[in-house]
Parts: structure tokens; C-alpha cells; sequence
């Protein structure tokens, strides 16, 4: 599935980033909060051909720290391609001969859609945390404003994992009419406690940060303002806080097995232990989980960490609706609800709370728990296992269309 | 992972896909449960035109019930059938499986709380194939319809067809249909048919109401 390094491939398979404006002028987003916010602009991809009815689109939403950029290549000279590259493309699992993929960049997000790194119009300086408090509800507004602004009236299919999954279960309930098909992977109707315990210890590690300032950390470093006015994330602010969330939130998102299969005890430098307190990188983990930080502040910012865990702590469906059952009574999709077996952060029980939630609610329910040593990323590694699923699924969800 | 099957290959599947298919009502709501490969729902689907909803724990199973364009849950029956509302299916099927969960009757007592029928086949193990194989042999037996050892058969309650129509007497469910098959071929009012039968389709409903609103039908417990 994965694509080779030929370089032929990628000159075809290239795409771009685009930007449009959302909730501009008097006609603002109502946030969950109450406040009022925009304008919002919203970074997105597209993937494969519109069909003249409208009626191919499949939305990607992404995870906590993904964003626009799910397939293809930038650039000739790009090492990696896009985030869900394995998945999406042509006769892949999101097989883009046939359907219209769209992903977009989060509201809160720091990929290109608006967030607290964005200039804030009316001081012209970044918002920082005056960006208002965004929900998973908030995210899913602005989305869903995006779709309409395409023109499409109903997409074929929602897919999404983690807080992505989180973003497909309330879309699907907020607005049910813009959905054929629900695909929420790894996911639940609630972040656990345990869940919430891990963002609480990586926002601390970013507030406690001396650089971080009150999240002010951009008017210091001027130089920080990319082309367009555009934040360039991993130079000044707090450095070490937001590496040291990463580095957290990244062994949630692994498995014992994985890890322990993938680095075991081994030693990174030499076979002998040095009896060296000094020596932060001994282990090939540590080493390993420092890489994932210190790439990790590259390319995100620490503002934008706290407002969209904070989002997924709030999360919680049945405490909005009612009740998990009285929720997806909204709902008119059909559902794939996928969980894994080696997922603590989102154990299948929580995957499990949902399909009994929607079979009370008579949904057109299809749940499987797949086997994978990932642990959490397994939607992201385990494309092939996905596309077995999804593939009959859209398909069936298309010919229902008809 | 416990690599159950509740279907076992089954030659006379297509008998028993038909007779199962003869009480479902065209347009109806039908869950099965222990769907398999998703064969039979697939064909209630799409030559019934009805809404359906497969159970299935085989992870094999359950991707090739997918494949097939059909909703299932992966879902083990020993855990029981709370996670579905009262009265939200026409149809409840269970095809060669009661013998296979923990508790049959608790089983039978959730298929017809979330569905107004439930159609069950069961096998006959005192068929005379069988009876003469205790008899003669001195072992569990093995058949063609009962092809396991004893100690790797999912089937873990030997019934007969006696035995089954007790079960039914003792919940107080009123039976709509019997249909002992008999080398593969459905014979409606056989007669032996405990002894001849190798398998039987009951059609299952709770009794009407009494005049003080309770239902003749036995609790769960």
C-alpha cells in the first residue's frame, strides 16, 4: 500500500493546500461558549473528482495534532507524504478514482485554520490565549459551515479517529442531514479520566515553562513570522514544555508490546551501561521519545495544544444530549465503529459504550474491535485491515445513496 | 481471542436459509444472531427488502459479514442481548447456535423481549444416528451434521427435540411453527421426529396478554 520513493509518483500524486474564509463580517460563529468568533480561515485538501450530483464526498477529520496535509506530496523533494497517504488515493482504501476526499485543518489548529497563533484582526498581533475557548462542537460547526460552502449537501461519509473520531460522533448528532455514513475509529463519546490525567500533566509541562508567557510567546520572537504572516512553530516560546507533553502523550499512544517488541531494553549508544546520570538518551526509547519531541515542536504550537486538548477533555456526548442513546437518536447515518485491542487510551469498552448506545437507538450499527500491537496509532499503521472495512462499507453507503 | 464459530459449514444451509426465510415477513426488521459469513442476512436483505442487523463474534466472520455490505456488531452472546432495546426488531434468528451459548434459556427470553418473534433452529441429538452411536460404540458421537470430537465441539448442550419443546412449554412461549427436517428436507408434522429429525425450525412468539395486562410468557428468571 505504502507508496515507493520514485519520484515519478510523487510528481503525480502532488497536491496543494488551500485556504478559505469562513463566519466573516456580521455573520460570525456562535461558539458552544456563547461567544462570537471570526473570521474563521480554513485550510484544506481535496483528493480526487467532485462527481457532477455531489454525491461522492468522504470528510477526513483529523487527530489532535494532524492536520490538512492527509495525502499526496507538497513538493517533489518531500520526504513523507501525507499523514493517511497509505489510505487514501487512487484503489486505496479511500479510493479517490471514485470519491471526493476532503480534510481540513482544525479551528484551534495551527496548520493553516485559524487558531491561537493566527494574527487576531483587531490587534494585529497573535491571539495567543485571547482565542476564545473552542469545544469539539466548535470544530465541527466550522467544518460543517466549510462543506456547505462547497456546496455539497450530503456527504457520502464522515471518517475520522481519535479526537477525529470524537468529531465524526458530533457531527453525526449536530448535524445529521450532512452525512450518508459515520466512521469513528479508536475513539468514544468521552475522553476518560485516565485520558484527561495525560493532557492535564503535558499542559502543565507547557505552562510551567519560563518561555511560555502567558502564552505571549510570539510578540518575543519576531522573527518567528514566517512568509504570509504565518507563525513558524519551534523557535522561542516553550520549547522544552511542549517536547515534554509530546514525549508524554506519545508513549499513550503506543502499546507495551509495540514498544517493548520495537526498542526492549536496548541501548542506543553502546552495549554497556555508562553509569552516567548525564546521559539523558541511553535507552533506545528515551532517545526515541526525545526524536518525537523535539520533530513534535517543529512543526506545532504550544497555544494551540492546550485549546485542543482541552476540547477533547470537555467532550462528552451524553452529557450534551442527554444521554448517549438520546444522541445518536439524532443521528440518520450509518455507523463503523472500529476500536483496537492494544488501545489503552481509547480501550475497546469505550467503542463498545457507543455501538449499545446506537443499536438502542436502532442505527445501522457496524462495530469490530481489530487486532493490531500498535496500541492507539493502529488506525493510522494498519491501513490494509481498515480498507477491508471500508471499503464494502462506502461502497454499500453509495448504493444506498441511489 | 476466542475463535468461536457460531455457524458451522453446513451443507444443508440452503434448506434451512429458505425455511428460515419462509417466516420473515418481507420489509420487516431481522436481527441474527450468530450471523456467520452474513449468507442469510445478506439474502433477507436482499430478496425480503428487509432492515437488518447482524451479532457475530468470529473476527473473520464478522469481516466477511462486512464485505458483504451488511451492519454487524462483534458482539459475544454469552454477555446477553441488554445492549438492544425492547421490541426494536420484527424478527430475532439464532440458526444452529442455542447450543452453543452458556445460557439458552436466558438466550430465548432476550430474543423475544427485543423482538416480537424469534425463529430458532436447533439440532436433534437423539436422532437415531446418534442414539445407536452411544449405544453401540460406547463414545460421544460424531455425524455429518455433528462433526466434532467431544473435546473440541463448540456445542456445549446436547438437546433433543423433546427436550427443546419442554424449554418452550416451561417459558410459556407459544409455538407458531415446528418444522423437523429430516434428511434435508423440511417434513411439517413428522411423525418421530425426535427420532428422525436431524435439526427442527421453531417459529417462537410470547402468548397474548391477559385481561390484568401481564403476560403469560415466564420472566428471565
Amino acid at each position: 500500500m505504502s507508496v515507493t520513493t520514485a519520484e515519478p509518483a510523487r510528481a503525480t500524486n502532488l497536491v496543494t493546500t488551500r485556504s478559505i474564509e469562513l463566519f466573516s463580517g456580521e455573520n460570525q460563529l456562535l461558539l458552544d461558549s456563547g461567544r462570537h468568533f471570526g473570521p474563521v480561515h480554513v485550510a484544506y485538501e481535496t483528493y480526487g473528482t467532485l462527481s457532477p450530483s455531489r454525491d461522492n464526498a468522504i470528510f477526513i477529520c483529523h487527530a489532535l495534532t494532524g492536520d490538512a496535509h492527509a495525502a499526496g506530496f507538497h513538493d517533489v523533494t518531500d520526504r513523507k507524504p501525507g499523514w493517511w497517504d497509505a489510505l487514501i488515493g487512487p484503489g486505496r482504501g479511500l479510493d479517490t478514482n471514485r470519491y471526493f476526499v476532503i480534510c481540513a485543518n482544525v479551528l484551534g489548529g495551527c496548520q493553516g485554520t485559524t487558531g491561537p497563533s493566527s494574527i487576531d484582526p483587531e490587534t494585529g498581533r497573535p491571539y495567543g490565549l485571547r482565542f476564545p475557548f473552542i469545544t469539539v462542537g466548535d470544530l465541527v460547526s466550522v467544518h460543517s459551515e466549510f462543506v456547505r460552502q462547497l456546496e455539497i449537501d450530503q456527504l457520502l461519509a464522515v471518517v475520522g479517529g481519535s479526537l477525529g473520531g470524537m468529531q465524526v460522533l458530533e457531527w453525526a448528532v449536530r448535524f445529521p442531514h450532512q452525512m450518508r455514513a459515520a466512521v469513528c475509529l479508536a475513539s468514544a463519546a468521552n475522553l476518560s479520566a485516565q485520558g484527561i490525567a495525560f493532557n492535564a500533566v503535558g499542559r502543565r509541562a507547557i505552562s510551567a515553562d519560563p518561555n511560555f508567557q502567558n502564552g505571549d510567546y510570539y510578540v518575543h520572537h519576531e522573527k518567528t513570522f514566517g512568509e504570509n504572516g504565518c507563525i513558524k512553530h519551534g523557535e522561542g516560546g516553550p520549547r522544552y514544555g511542549l517536547a515534554l507533553a509530546r514525549m508524554l502523550a506519545h508513549i499513550t499512544y503506543l502499546s507495551e508490546m509495540s514498544i517493548e517488541k520495537k526498542f526492549g531494553r536496548r541501548l542506543q549508544h553502546s552495549d554497556q551501561l555508562a553509569y552516567d546520570l548525564q546521559r539523558e538518551t541511553e535507552f533506545q526509547i528515551e532517545s526515541y521519545l526525545h526524536h518525537q519531541g523535539s520533530r513534535f515542536i517543529e512543526r506545532f504550537d504550544a497555544n494551540s495544544y492546550l485549546y485542543l486538548t482541552r476540547a477533547m477533555d470537555y467532550f462528552d456526548l451524553a452529557a450534551r444530549y442527554g444521554s448517549l442513546e438520546l444522541a445518536f437518536a439524532r443521528a440518520q447515518a450509518r455507523f463503523l465503529i472500529t476500536s483496537y485491542n492494544t488501545d489503552w487510551l481509547f480501550p475497546s469498552t469505550q467503542s463498545e459504550e457507543l455501538v449499545t448506545a446506537l443499536l438502542r437507538a436502532s442505527r445501522d450499527t457496524t462495530y469490530l474491535e481489530l487486532e493490531s500491537v500498535y496500541g492507539h496509532d493502529s488506525f493510522l499503521i494498519e491501513v490494509d485491515q481498515l480498507a477491508e472495512l471500508l471499503v464494502p462499507f462506502l461502497e454499500q453507503t453509495r448504493q444506498m445513496v441511489r | 481471542m476466542v475463535n468461536r464459530c457460531y455457524v458451522p459449514p453446513d451443507p444443508a444451509a440452503d434448506l434451512s436459509d429458505r425455511l428460515i426465510m419462509d417466516y420473515v415477513e418481507p420489509g420487516s426488521r431481522v436481527l441474527d444472531l450468530g450471523c456467520g459469513d452474513g449468507r442469510l442476512l445478506g439474502r433477507i436483505r436482499d430478496e425480503l427488502g428487509c432492515s437488518v442487523q447482524g451479532l457475530e463474534l468470529d473476527h473473520r466472520r464478522v469481516v466477511e459479514t462486512i464485505s458483504k455490505g451488511l451492519p454487524v456488531i462483534q458482539a459475544d452472546l454469552d454477555h446477553g442481548l441488554a445492549g438492544i432495546a425492547d421490541a426494536s426488531f420484527d424478527v430475532a434468528i439464532l440458526s444452529q447456535t442455542l447450543q452453543q451459548v452458556r445460557q439458552p434459556r436466558e438466550l430465548l427470553v432476550q430474543m423475544l423481549r427485543v423482538a416480537g418473534r424469534a425463529v430458532v433452529l436447533v439440532p436433534n441429538f437423539a436422532h437415531w444416528r446418534v442414539r445407536l452411536q452411544i449405544l453401540f460404540s460406547g463414545r460421544a458421537p460424531i455425524t455429518q451434521s455433528l462433526p466434532y470430537d467431544w473435546y473440541n465441539t463448540p456445542n456445549i448442550h446436547f438437546l433433543s427435540i423433546t427436550d427443546f419443546r419442554d424449554l418452550v412449554e416451561q417459558l410459556r412461549l407459544r409455538v407458531e411453527a415446528e418444522v423437523p427436517i429430516i434428511h434435508g428436507h423440511a417434513v411439517p408434522n413428522a411423525w418421530g421426529a425426535n427420532f428422525r429429525a436431524d435439526s427442527a425450525l421453531f417459529v417462537l412468539s410470547k402468548r397474548a396478554l391477559r385481561h390484568d395486562g401481564a403476560t403469560d410468557a415466564a420472566s428471565a428468571d
